[in-house]
C-alpha cells in the first residue's frame, strides 16, 4: 500500500492491470446479457452468459455468437510476402490459392511452436495472418525478426473485431444479413463482402467448434452494431451468445490443439499431430525443416492422442497417464465432460508406444488410477 | 439469491438441514453461481463416519474440482442416487432436489458452530 494526497491507492501490480485491460468493442453488449467477465490474454471477455453446457449444445444444434475480437491479425503484403509467410509457417503457403485459408503453425527455430495460425491469401502478395491473443505481441516479435526479407508487415490486431457465428443455423442466419451467397463459400475459403450494413466484412467458412459456421471479421470502428444484428437475425433460429469455456469444449470435442494446453514452444508439430500442416515439399523452406524432418526420419518418442474415459471420472491439464504397471507414461493436456457424449474426454502425450487407438491407458485422477481407452479424433461426430 | 432460513450454512459454502438426529447436506446457490455447471459429483463415503471437516467427496465443474467437507461428524448414511445421472440437479435445485448427502450426527454440539442463513448471507454478500 501506498498514500498518495490522502488516497489510498491498491498495489502497484493491480493499478497495473486496471490500466492494461483492453475492452471489445462489444464489452458492454457481454455485461447487459448477464455475462460472466473474466480477465483472458489482456482482455476482459465472456466465459459463459446462460451456462457453458446450454451454449455449448446450443452451438451444436442450433447457433451461437461468439466474440473472438481479442485474436491478433497481421497483413503481410508485396513482392516479399510470400517469401516471409513461407519461412515462417510449417505450411506450403504455394498451395495456397487467392480466397483460400490455411491452418499453419510458426516453428519457433527450437523445434516447438512459436503459435499456431490461419493464412488467408487474399491476392499473389496479400496475406492475413489470424494468430492467438495470448501470444500476439510474441507472434508480432518473431515475424518482425524473421522478416530479414523486408516484407511489409502491419499489425492490425487493435483495428480488427472478429466474431464467430456457428452452429448447423449460422449458414442461414447470416445469408439474412448479406446478399453475397454463403453456400458458395466452401470450407477454408472466404470472401470480402457486405454484411449486416457493414462494407468489406471477411466472411470466412472456419470455426473452432466443427458445429460449422462463419467467423466474420470487420474494423472495429463500423462494427459495433454487428452483434444486435446477428442476435436479432438469429431470434428465429434460437441463438445464444457464447463465452470462452464452451468454446473450449467444443474445441476439445474435435480434439483441436489448443496453444498453451496441447502446444507450446517445448511441442514438436509432428509430435502434436500436425504433420498435416508440416510440409516437407522441395519448395517450402521454412524455420525447422532440417530439424522436423530428421525428427521425423528418427520417429517421435511421445504423440499426442485423444482418450475417453472408461471408469468415471474427469482427466485435466496436467494429470499423469499410467500404464498397468502404474509407470508413468505420459501427462494430460486437456480434458472434460464432453457435453455431448456424456462422459469424460482428454487429449495427452503420451510415449509413441502406447499411442494407439484401443490401447488401455490409465489417468491418475486425483489420489486414484481411472482406467481410459485411446480413441480416434474428433470424439464428437456431427450426424 | 436465496438463503432459506431454515437452514445452517459454513463458510466452505455448504448448507445442512437438521432432521432430528441426521442431517441432509448439500451446497449453496451462492457456490453453485460461482460454479458454474456441475458435470460430477464423486461420493465414495457412504457408511463411513467421518470428523467435521473430514472430505467425504467432490464436486466438478467445467473448469474446476472443489472438494467437500463435513460440517459436522458423523456417518454418511445416504448419497442422493439421482446425482450420478443428473448431476446438474445441483444447479437447478441447490436446496432440495440437490441435495448430497444424508449423514447421522454423531455430536451435536458441533451444530454450535454453524452460521445462520444471516450470518451466511452477510459472508457472501
Amino acid at each position: 500500500m501506498c498514500e498518495i494526497s490522502g488516497f489510498n491507492i491498491l498495489s502497484p501490480e493491480l493499478h497495473l492491470i486496471i490500466i492494461l485491460m483492453k475492452y471489445t468493442i462489444f464489452n458492454e453488449k457481454h455485461k447487459a446479457a448477464g455475462a460472466k467477465m473474466v480477465e483472458f490474454a489482456g482482455f476482459e471477455m465472456p466465459v459463459e452468459y446462460s451456462g457453458v453446457t446450454n451454449e455449448h449444445i446450443n452451438v451444436r444444434e442450433k447457433v451461437g455468437l461468439f466474440d473472438v475480437s481479442h485474436m491478433g491479425e497481421f497483413w503481410i503484403k508485396g513482392d516479399m510476402a510470400r517469401d516471409l509467410v513461407q519461412k515462417i509457417t510449417s505450411n506450403d503457403v504455394d498451395k495456397l490459392e487467392p480466397g483460400k485459408i490455411q491452418y499453419s503453425c510458426f516453428p519457433n527455430g527450437k523445434g516447438g511452436i512459436v503459435d499456431d495460425l490461419l493464412v488467408y491469401k487474399y491476392e499473389k502478395n496479400k496475406y492475413l495472418l489470424v494468430v492467438n491473443a495470448s501470444n500476439m505481441e510474441k507472434d508480432w516479435a518473431w515475424v518482425k525478426e524473421c522478416n530479414t526479407m523486408n516484407a511489409e508487415i502491419e499489425n492490425a490486431s487493435d483495428d480488427i473485431s472478429q466474431v464467430a457465428v456457428q452452429g448447423p443455423m449460422a449458414v442461414n442466419l447470416l445469408q439474412k444479413l448479406t446478399d453475397t451467397d454463403l453456400s458458395n463459400i466452401p470450407y477454408y475459403s472466404f470472401k470480402t463482402a457486405k454484411l449486416g450494413g457493414i462494407d468489406e466484412v471477411i466472411i470466412s467458412n472456419t470455426g473452432y467448434t466443427g458445429a460449422g459456421g462463419f467467423e466474420l471479421y470487420f474494423y472495429s470502428s463500423e462494427g459495433n452494431a454487428i452483434w444486435d444484428k446477428i442476435m436479432e437475425a438469429g431470434k428465429e433460429f434460437g441463438i445464444l451468445p457464447a463465452g470462452l469455456a464452451s468454446r473450449d469444449t467444443l474445441r476439445l470435442e474435435m480434439g483441436f490443439c489448443l496453444y498453451g494446453n496441447e502446444i507450446n514452444d517445448t511441442t514438436s508439430p509432428l509430435e502434436a499431430g500436425l504433420g498435416w500442416i508440416t510440409k516437407f515439399t522441395e519448395n517450402n523452406n521454412f524455420i525447422d525443416k532440417e530439424f522436423l524432418l530428421k525428427q521425423k526420419e528418427a520417429g517421435l518418442k511421445r504423440k499426442l492422442v485423444g482418450f475417453e474415459m472408461i471408469d468415471r471420472g474427469i482427466p485435466r491439464q496436467h494429470y499423469t497417464v499410467v500404464n498397468a504397471a502404474n509407470e508413468e507414461i505420459g501427462e494430460v493436456t486437456s480434458g472434460t465432460m464432453s457435453p455431448m457424449l456424456k462422459k469424460g474426454i482428454g487429449m495427452a502425450y503420451v510415449k509413441s508406444e502406447y499411442a494407439l487407438t484401443g490401447r488401455e491407458i490409465f489417468i491418475s485422477v486425483r489420489n486414484k488410477d481411472l482406467k481410459a481407452q485411446i480413441v480416434k479424433l474428433p470424439f464428437y461426430k456431427a450426424v | 439469491m436465496n438463503f432459506p432460513q431454515n437452514l445452517k450454512y459454513t463458510k466452505d459454502h455448504e448448507w445442512l438441514k437438521i432432521d432430528g438426529d441426521s442431517a441432509f447436506i448439500g451446497i449453496t446457490e451462492f457456490a453453485v453461481s460461482e460454479l458454474g455447471d456441475i458435470v460430477f459429483i464423486e461420493i465414495e463415503t457412504q457408511g463411513e463416519t467421518l470428523a467435521q471437516g473430514d472430505t467425504f467427496g467432490s464436486v466438478e465443474a467445467v473448469k474446476t474440482v472443489s472438494d467437500l467437507f463435513m460440517p459436522v461428524g458423523g456417518e454418511i448414511l445416504e448419497v442422493n442416487p439421482t446425482l450420478e445421472d443428473t448431476p446438474e440437479l445441483v444447479n437447478s435445485s441447490p436446496y432440495d432436489e440437490g441435495w448430497l448427502v444424508k449423514i447421522k450426527i454423531e455430536n451435536s454440539d458441533e451444530l454450535n458452530g454453524l452460521l445462520s442463513a444471516d450470518d451466511y448471507k452477510s459472508i457472501v454478500g
